[in-house]
């Protein structure tokens, strides 16, 4: 069942970005957890919001121009993990360059624990980026890359060793720490980079799709490697990526974007179990979308069934689309008992540890269903007739689109 | 039996090697043969010439002789043959140098922004502008230098423009100055400071100047500690390309310094001419050419150096 959070995940205004916070502060403020008061005094405080984007558009000229992002508005607080998510020209990437700096806002502003920074230069913020092909200075070594930064703060001699020790020692990369940077692999240039940009102690770090260079299995291990890393610093981490495996598994918070605009906010599980809009199901996961009837609290599907939902904020009675996803439907051979819908068998693909159906509806709508392997359990035949198709409870969404 | 069997295959390897070698020298003979002729030859001759007596009216005596390379240094005065420094050659070279040094640095204050300027354009201006950058080449040199003198001689364009406005009352004396070479020389120098300075900027991987500022340094400090270094080899490689000509150059002293200002290249020239000193002559220009490998060897052991070190 939907939770009583669900209402923020829709977009309306009255309730934008406003979630109890997960992560309690070192300041010693607490806030009481569960508080959903969806009015404008809850903005989340100043001493847990470590960035605020403030109705940011940013509009680069030419013909046509090109509005990369639209009035986009989050919170991103303090010690938090977070994840920009999209596909490829949706934002997230400008979104960052102007946390970072390195381009302005065309409209609204962007604030650093309350402090207006939108138009500073990116060397008078206290944010570090980690760039998506890491960007090492190719004429310095590993260690005099990760002391630059500390270098330009005027930090004493001995502090930078000995900061430039540390930071070695965090990333495991003490034994290289002499080499060229043309001299190391891919993964350790994507540590030195890493380095590199926490060595100053950042109040924010922003992370440019840093995994994308590498191959899957090192992508696995630095996934771990730098949630331990935000875990041991306490730094905000704002990462950009499009892999949503990626955002899922390693965020605190997912943001996902499309053309410009922030769809949804919120944990991993809030976004893949209640996407608030098809892209966001369609773009998190592998989802059937299904034709629907909504009256009340009770959407009957074209297909057949009723069930019981949770209707978000501004979708009306009638004609509405929902979301089913694969993992909660399952088949069997046999009558369609009462909240069962009667289905043909197209396909069937075994994958190991699951079984994927390809169904068909009455309707003529296609579904999908994964259903995980047991043992004992007699193996379903393609092309089979006379089955019945079961949904999992809560296992229908609802969407607005 | 085995040995055999292996020793087969590796004579024909042999063997096919011995002809590559002979292939690639019946390739390289047209360029070995031109380089003799047209550069070894003559270099030999200067180091016979240099040897030798000079000739009365002009060219050489063949009969040995040192004073060829001594008069590089020293002159015997004509009347009692003390033996004196030759201030002219020294001065002539001291000031050949420091023109080359001016003209140098001068490249690099205009060639280096230029450079700058036309890699950060869009790909399709770039080119439009290193169009420009190296019409120059296309016209003789006498002409542009001619050209230069029609701008900065006494009636000439920027006198007249400044005596129009009203900023001088008498015209400015420029032609026939050190400045005049040297403005003439870094006119006709800048396009070989530009190019390869050009290429390095166009290489430079502009995230990583972002990357310097979001690490917290200035834009100075972002141009000291990662821009200069990332196009040293460009700004090494253009400084080269400017100060070994002007060290011999010729035509522009000539054209811009009038007789009073010689510079080495001119100096050479007036041993053949009307110095007829050809020994001499030959011997300054060897030194010209000693003194250009000596700094060009200096400098590759210093990058190599630099470079190593890492």
């Amino acid at each position: 069942m939907p939770r009583p959070e669900d209402c923020c995940l829709s977009r309306a205004p009255s309730c934008k970005l406003i979630e109890k916070p997960s992560v309690m502060q070192d300041t010693g403020m607490q806030q009481e957890t569960g508080n959903m008061d969806s009015t404008e005094t809850s903005r989340p405080s100043a001493g847990d919001t470590a960035i605020d984007v403030v109705r940011v558009s940013k509009i680069f000229p030419g013909d046509p121009e090109v509005r990369a992002l639209d009035d986009v508005s989050v919170a991103i607080r303090r010690n938090e993990f977070f994840t920009l998510l999209g596909p490829s020209g949706c934002g997230k990437t400008t979104l960052l360059r102007l946390i970072a700096g390195f381009e302005p806002p065309s409209m609204g502003s962007l604030r650093l624990r309350d402090k207006d920074i939108s138009r500073l230069p990116p060397n008078r913020r206290p944010i570090n980026t980690v760039f998506q092909n890491y960007a090492l200075f190719p004429h310095m070594s590993v260690a005099q890359n990760i002391a630059f930064g500390l270098e330009m703060l005027g930090k004493p001699r001995d502090e930078i060793a000995a900061t430039v020790d540390e930071m070695l020692k965090l990333v495991q990369m003490e034994a290289l720490k002499n080499r060229r940077t043309s001299e190391i692999s891919g993964g350790q240039q994507q540590r030195v980079a890493l380095a590199r940009a926490l060595a100053p102690h950042p109040e924010v770090l922003l992370l440019d799709e840093p995994l994308s260079a590498l191959d899957l299995k090192l992508r696995k291990e630095m996934q771990i490697e730098l949630k331990r890393l935000q875990n041991e610093t306490g730094i905000t981490f704002i990462f950009v990526t499009h892999d949503q495996e990626e955002a899922l598994t390693m965020s605190d918070r997912v943001a996902v974007m499309s053309a410009g605009k922030i769809l949804q906010i919120g944990a991993p599980r809030e976004i893949y179990e209640a996407p608030a809009e098809r892209f966001v199901a369609n773009f998190i996961g592998e989802s059937n979308f299904l034709d629907a009837e909504l009256a009340g609290d009770t959407v009957r599907l074209k297909a057949g069934g009723s069930f019981r939902v949770a209707v978000p904020d501004g979708v009306a009675a009638g004609p509405v689309s929902v979301l089913l996803r694969p993992e909660h439907a399952s088949v069997r051979i046999g009558e369609p008992g009462p909240e069962e819908l009667p289905v043909q068998i197209e396909n069937v693909v075994y994958s190991g540890d699951a079984t994927v159906a390809h169904l068909r509806l009455s309707t003529g709508e296609a579904v999908k269903a994964r259903m995980p392997n047991a043992p004992g359990v007699a193996p379903l035949s393609s092309g089979a007739k006379g089955a019945a198709m079961g949904i999992a409870p809560g296992g229908i969404t609802v969407l607005k689109d | 039996m085995t040995d055999a069997i292996s020793e087969a295959p590796r004579a024909l390897e042999r063997e096919a090697e011995k002809n590559d070698i002979r292939t690639r020298w019946l390739l390289a003979t047209p360029a070995i043969v031109i380089i003799f002729l047209f550069a070894t030859a003559p270099l030999f001759v200067m180091v016979v010439y240099s040897f030798l007596a000079p000739g009365d009216y002009g060219n050489v005596k063949w009969e040995f002789s040192l004073d060829g390379w001594t008069n590089v240094l020293v002159q015997r005065d004509i009347f009692d043959d003390t033996l004196m420094w030759a201030d002219a050659h020294l001065s002539i070279f001291w000031r050949s140098l420091s023109l080359s040094v001016i003209t140098t640095f001068l490249t690099l204050v205009f060639g280096v922004p230029t450079a700058w300027f036309i890699a950060t354009q869009p790909p399709g201006r770039r080119e439009v502008w290193l169009f420009l950058i190296t019409v120059p080449f296309w016209t003789n040199l006498l002409v542009r230098t001619i050209a230069i003198q029609e701008l900065i001689r006494a009636e000439g364009v920027i006198n007249n423009t400044l005596l129009f406005v009203g900023l001088i009352n008498a015209p400015i004396q420029m032609m026939f100055t050190d400045f005049a070479i040297a403005f003439g020389m870094t006119y006709v120098y800048l396009p070989l400071m530009v190019l390869p300075v050009y290429a390095a900027v166009e290489k430079l991987d502009f995230r990583l100047v972002e990357a310097a500022h979001d690490l917290y340094a200035g834009r100075w400090v972002a141009f000291r500690r990662v821009i200069l270094p990332l196009i040293k080899p460009g700004i090494i490689a253009g400084s080269i390309l400017v100060f070994i000509p002007s060290l011999g150059a010729y035509v522009t002293p000539r054209v811009l310094g009038g007789g009073k200002n010689l510079m080495f290249g001119n100096l050479i020239e007036l041993q053949f001419g009307a110095g007829r000193n050809w020994p001499l002559g030959a011997a300054l220009s060897l030194m010209l050419m000693a003194a250009v490998m000596v700094s060009l060897i200096y400098y590759v052991r210093v990058t190599s150096r630099e470079q190593s070190d890492g």
